[in-house]
């Protein structure tokens, strides 16, 4: 009697989780506001859904990609969005189908991981338009794109360059890809053209998200004697570690100032609302097409945040230069001579790496302190 | 920078980061010798960071950020224990449930403080300081007596914990409850009594556990904080032999795992971090066969955990 009792108890619990898991991201795409309706009086029948890696008030990289769907709404598109979606095929499959369902024919997935999610719906779904953010594979229906903001961290190295006393610099690290060593490479130029004699120490912590261990591997670092922290991970940690030890800081993704006030030096931004905007337009005028978009701070998709006033003194001169040189294209942070760590020349003199080359950058130049993880 | 001094750092960090495991490991202790096996750990401890920041944030308060943070542990564990020891439901399952529940509710919660900063009369109060003298004690000086009350008052209840199960008659009772409840409440123990206070008393710890990461460690709400920390807890109950003394070690040791891979990266020896994160959970499975195999009275689990106890079926 008891063993039953248990059973059917088990049973009932395991149908009620299961319910409510499953009903999980429906409703959360159902709070997503709706649009504007005076779109459907000019005909337009665009509808955008986007798929998050994040939540949208995350401080960081899904935040910053919601502000591009904020102004996708201001333009009189209607939009979905489903947060929290788990890097798996399945859920990325699960989580498009939902948005398709509720009339949307403009998919954007904004993480690396969500790459082969996509391919298989944007099969499945040839009226529907795709773009997938930071991945490489692409179709008749499916774009790609990401914004260059490696130029803007070669921007944040020449501040952090300026700043520092030690010579000594940190960066908090997430995985050993190549989208996390083309920044650490772009910001360790831009400090060695300020400060050749500034290394910057690397340390990756094998994750996206985790505040903790973030702290934890900032604070290594600090003790280690790093006066400056930057950092490729996705929430305040570091930079809260930082202040914390009455070092400096500089943020990604989003302006972080609030978060360590008396830390904050700048950081290297995306501009969302670029490309979004842009796209969705293309879409509104028929003129959408599958494209690679890569864009940066020509085009303003990345920039760097105002600098604080804890910078030193002559950097905003530095940085405009350089700002000034990478928009009107005189000027890019990846033109040799480039050394890597061991001192072999990789890049001759005066030649710009290509796109291509950037992109699937595995190496780490002079001035890193560090190994990529295997 | 001299070795002793850089070891000394090392462990500060590691204490710190193992601080809101140390709660909750007790936390869960307290649970299991009353037999009830608590896998909401992690629900408990995420209830307790959201409420323990958004109090913080609203009454800028630092005590009452603590008790409001174990009072929502202890909700936690009241649902449990309402299930489980009235209701007499699968702890199992209950537990799943709680970790789902808490980790949905401290969302909600959390979003209404998303990007605010603890107010400073509360990061203040728990600001690290150094106690003279003990502080300079080469090794541990730092990890000790360079840290934030908080961490302190940690250690403090895991030795106030090991005390009480020892050394008090109450203690003797919530023993016997975890072992042979029908033989406790044929002594005259109210089982249902000791069963409610301690697994409450185990959710109020969870809640602080949670609140330090929060409150004190980080400072700033962030989605998920424990990112999974109550899982390891579960399994370093086992690895503590249901110990709390023995749980400060298994919390600092954990503390010291992550730390250790930025200590590795730095003499650029390379250690997969996938191999690290296994090893809380290999030394539980061999602690598990050790104390299987050995059959010490003292390292045994509580005889009947996971059982509810039916007084009509003895």
């Amino acid at each position: 009697m008891k063993k039953k009792l248990l059973a059917a108890l088990l049973a009932a619990t395991c149908l009620f989780t299961g319910c409510a898991s499953g009903s999980g991201s429906s409703t959360d795409s159902q709070n997503a506001p709706a649009g504007d309706t005076n779109n459907a009086a000019e005909g337009n029948t665009v509808k955008a859904g986007f798929v998050y890696i994040g939540k949208i008030d995350d401080g960081g990289y899904t935040q910053a990609h919601d502000a591009g769907r904020k102004a996708v709404e201001a333009m009189g598109v209607e939009t979905a969005y489903i947060e929290d979606v788990p890097e798996t095929v399945s859920d990325t499959c699960e989580a498009i189908r939902t948005l398709i369902e509720e009339g949307c024919n403009l998919i954007y997935t904004n993480s690396f991981g969500f790459m082969d999610g996509t391919v298989e719906m944007a099969k499945e779904y040839p009226d529907v338009k795709f773009a997938h953010c930071s991945g490489y594979q692409r179709s008749d229906n499916m774009s790609t794109y990401f914004g260059k903001v490696y130029q803007a961290r070669y921007l944040s190295g020449i501040v952090a360059g300026m700043k520092t006393q030690a010579n000594h610099i940190g960066y908090v690290a997430a995985k050993g890809i190549p989208e996390v060593i083309r920044g650490i490479n772009a910001f360790t130029l831009g400090v060695q053209s300020v400060n050749p004699d500034a290394t910057v120490e690397v340390v990756f912590t094998d994750t996206w998200y985790d505040p903790a261990v973030e702290k934890q591997a900032a604070l290594e670092l600090l003790n280690k004697g790093v006066d400056v922290i930057a950092q490729h991970q996705d929430t305040t940690a570091p930079q809260i570690a930082a202040q914390e030890k009455g070092a400096f800081c500089i943020g990604y993704n989003f302006p972080t100032a609030d978060a360590a006030p008396e830390a904050y030096l700048t950081a290297a931004c995306f501009n969302w609302p670029t490309f979004y905007t842009d796209d969705v337009q293309r879409a509104i005028d028929g003129t959408w097409s599958s494209r690679a978009y890569w864009e940066g701070l020509a085009a303003n998709m990345t920039y760097l945040d105002d600098l604080s006033a804890l910078c030193a003194e002559g950097t905003k001169e530095k940085v405009d230069a350089a700002r000034d040189a990478i928009i009107s294209g005189e000027f890019e942070p990846f033109t040799g001579p480039l050394y890597d760590q061991d001192g072999n020349l990789k890049v001759e003199d005066g030649v710009k790496m290509t796109d291509d080359e950037i992109w699937n950058m595995s190496w780490f130049v002079k001035g890193v302190v560090g190994t990529i993880p295997a | 920078m001299d070795i002793l001094n850089e070891i000394s750092l090392f462990l500060q960090t590691s204490v710190q980061m193992g601080t809101h495991i140390l709660f909750a490991i007790v936390g869960g202790i307290i649970c299991e010798r009353v037999g009830n096996m608590n896998l909401g750990i992690e629900g408990m401890m995420l209830m307790g960071a959201a409420v323990g920041f958004s109090t913080a944030c609203a009454t800028e308060n630092p005590l009452l950020a603590v008790l409001a943070a174990g009072a929502a542990g202890m909700i936690g564990a009241l649902i449990y224990a309402v299930i489980t020891v009235s209701f007499r439901g699968n702890q199992v399952v209950t537990g799943l449930v709680l970790t789902i529940f808490g980790t949905g509710v401290a969302g909600f919660i959390g979003k209404s403080v998303s990007g605010n900063i603890i107010p400073q009369s509360v990061s203040e109060a728990f600001a690290p300081y150094s106690i003279p003298v003990l502080s300079d004690i080469p090794i541990i000086g730092k990890a000790l007596f360079d840290q934030s009350f908080y961490v302190q008052l940690a250690i403090i209840v895991a030795v106030l914990a090991y005390f009480y199960m020892k050394k008090t008659k109450w203690g003797l009772n919530m023993r016997s409850v975890g072992e042979n409840p029908a033989a406790a409440d044929a002594s005259g123990i109210n089982v249902t009594l000791y069963k409610y206070v301690h697994i409450l008393a185990g959710g109020f710890l969870c809640g602080m556990g949670g609140a330090y990461l929060s409150v004190v460690f980080l400072t700033t709400w962030q989605d998920n904080v424990t990112a999974g920390a109550g899982w390891i807890a579960v399994a370093l109950i086992i690895f503590s032999t249901w110990n709390p003394l023995k749980a400060i070690l298994a919390a600092y040791l954990f503390g010291m795992l992550k730390g250790l891979n930025f200590k590795m990266q730095g003499w650029g020896i390379q250690i997969p971090s996938q191999f690290l994160e296994m090893l809380p959970y290999v030394a539980t499975v061999v602690v598990l066969i050790f104390i299987t195999l050995r059959k010490k009275k003292e390292h045994q689990p509580p005889k009947s955990l996971g059982n509810p106890y039916f007084r009509e079926e003895r």
